[in-house]
């Protein structure tokens, strides 16, 4: 009797969990607003991209011209495919200590893969991902891309 | 008025025309021509629209949109993919049996235009009023897992072998419910004939008529045929991601054509055969005691109404293809024997006493 009663209620749960999916479906059919697809090259002037949507690793600049890289390298090594090149010159600030100063950050976006991991090892957050896209160039070398910008320093915040 | 010529006067036009030229041979010989060539054309025209319909309903159930690019609203895109298919070369692998591996997609397609012979589409429009329609249709429309077992065996392909095997398991498996299902109204309307299913049904489908029995049989029916055509969510015969394609891996070109035509025109024979017995063929829907609204629905041409329940059917397994997850091979078997088989055996003893006690309409 218990056997017959669990053959048949698994009869019910399954029309029943089957047709919550239905539901779900259907609804998507019948409502054309839930559609996510973009007419790319059509509808450019209003093209939504997710703010979230990995396009390019940047690094971040304030209105100061300042960046907050420390050219700790961390980036670099953490990069699978070898798309980052730091370059650092040594500088001997006031009180006599040599400290280390970007030089250089070279990013090749032919070679990114966009996991975003150099921008999980930043300790200072110094770089992130944006949501720009529409990279293609001609010639290869123009995605070998210097991100510091021409005269750009490194913040003077002090850690405490 | 235009609606009052039916089918059937047309049809006698043309054979009074071609009997004027004709001796009487040759008169035959004609219309057997014409009738093929009008069953080519309406299978390649439903097939076109069920492309069509299957990409637009997957796509909007997929929050996607589905063909947009080729025509309006991707509505040529069928056309570009059937050319695309005709320029291909139909290639052979090394290893293939080669007699079996071309004769294949051949056996597959001729068993779904054999099944298309006892339709009734409208009155007065049928081939073959044949006395036992339903079972020739569903033993023809089984004889087509031996051309999927063809393909499967001689591409000497380990998919394609799996591919081919479990859609015999398959076939021959569900093929049992599929037949029960139907049996519960054949015994209700007591013909086997699809004239004579029609025609009990004017006045109530048998859906509604058969009470309860019929309704479940219409369940199991949509169920059994979904795993006959080897569509998701029981198409573990193809299952793209483990298989690749199944039987038809190596096919290519129009050879490969041949085989997704044949998917669909077995798609289309099965919700015609759940039309014809289930949802009253061509009768219009009349509710009784209605009689303005039953004046009215007879004003929809008889074959509209075919096709629109043929649609009906049509969407309700493309729904079912894009809502459901694959079965596993052991679900699927469990499915069947532990749950349809019984269980309709059990729906015809029903549908027998419900009949000898008169309670159908
Ligand atoms: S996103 Fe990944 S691949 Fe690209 S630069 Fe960062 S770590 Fe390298
Ligand atoms: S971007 Fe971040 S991880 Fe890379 S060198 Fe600069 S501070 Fe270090």
């Amino acid at each position: 009797m218990k056997a017959l009663f669990r053959y048949f209620s698994s009869i019910f749960s399954a029309f029943k969990s089957l047709w919550t999916g239905m539901r779900l479906t259907f609804y998507y059919l019948s409502h054309p607003k839930t559609i996510l697809t973009q007419q790319y090259p059509e509808n450019r002037k209003t093209l939504y991209i997710p703010e979230a949507f990995k396009g390019e690793v940047v690094l971040i600049h304030d209105e100061n011209n300042e960046h907050g890289c420390t050219a700790c390298r961390m980036c670099e090594m953490t990069c699978p495919n070898g798309t980052i090149k730091i370059t650092s010159i040594t500088e001997e600030t006031e009180d006599g200590k040599k400290k280390k100063i970007l030089d250089e950050w070279i990013y090749n976006l032919g070679m990114c893969t966009f996991c975003a991991q150099c921008i999980e090892a930043c300790p200072q957050n110094a770089i992130k991902m944006q949501n720009t896209f529409e990279h293609s160039v001609y010639d290869r070398k123009e995605l070998i891309k210097k991100l510091n910008h021409p005269g750009s320093k490194l913040k003077s915040t002090k850690k405490i | 008025m235009i609606l009052m010529i039916g089918f059937k006067d047309i049809t006698l036009w043309i054979h009074q025309m071609l009997s004027g030229y004709l001796n009487p041979g040759w008169v035959v010989a004609s219309e057997a021509l014409l009738v093929g060539l009008a069953m080519i054309l309406l299978v390649v025209i439903m097939a076109v629209a069920m492309i069509y319909m299957e990409r637009k309903v997957a796509g909007f159930m997929q929050l996607r949109l589905g063909p947009m690019r080729v025509g309006l609203w991707g509505s040529m895109q069928a056309f570009a993919d059937v050319l695309k298919l005709l320029l291909k070369e139909c290639l052979t692998p090394n290893g293939a049996d080669k007699l079996l591996f071309s004769l294949a997609p051949f056996v597959v397609l001729t068993v779904s235009f054999l099944a298309l012979a006892p339709f009734s589409f409208a009155p007065g429009l049928q081939l073959w009023d044949l006395n036992i329609g339903v079972l020739y249709i569903s033993a023809v429309s089984s004889i087509g897992v031996i051309g999927i077992l063809m393909a499967g065996w001689s591409s000497n392909n380990k998919y394609s072998l799996l591919g081919g095997m479990r859609s015999g398991a398959q076939i021959v498996s569900y093929e049992l419910s599929a037949g029960l299902s139907i049996i519960a109204i054949v015994i209700m309307c007591g013909s086997l004939s699809i004239h004579d299913i029609i025609l009990s049904q004017s006045d109530g489908w048998w859906i509604f008529k058969g009470h309860l029995p019929a309704m479940f049989a219409f369940v199991v029916f949509v169920i059994a045929s979904t795993a006959e055509l080897n569509r998701a969510p029981f198409d573990l015969a193809e299952a793209e991601q483990e298989l690749t394609a199944g039987f038809h891996t190596e096919y290519s070109g129009m050879q490969f054509a041949m085989f997704f035509l044949a998917e669909y025109t077995n798609m289309f024979i099965v919700s015609m055969v759940g039309t014809t017995v289930f949802l009253g063929g061509w009768m219009p829907f009349h509710i009784v005691g209605f009689e303005a609204f039953n004046h009215l629905m007879d004003y929809v041409p008889s074959f509209i109404w075919f096709f629109g329940k043929t649609f009906f059917i049509l969407f309700l397994i493309m729904w079912f293809r894009w809502t459901f997850p694959r079965m596993r091979i052991d679900q699927l078997l469990k499915l069947e024997w532990k749950y349809l088989l019984p269980l309709s055996i059990i729906n015809i003893v029903i549908a027998a006493f419900i009949t000898i006690m008169g309670w159908h309409f």
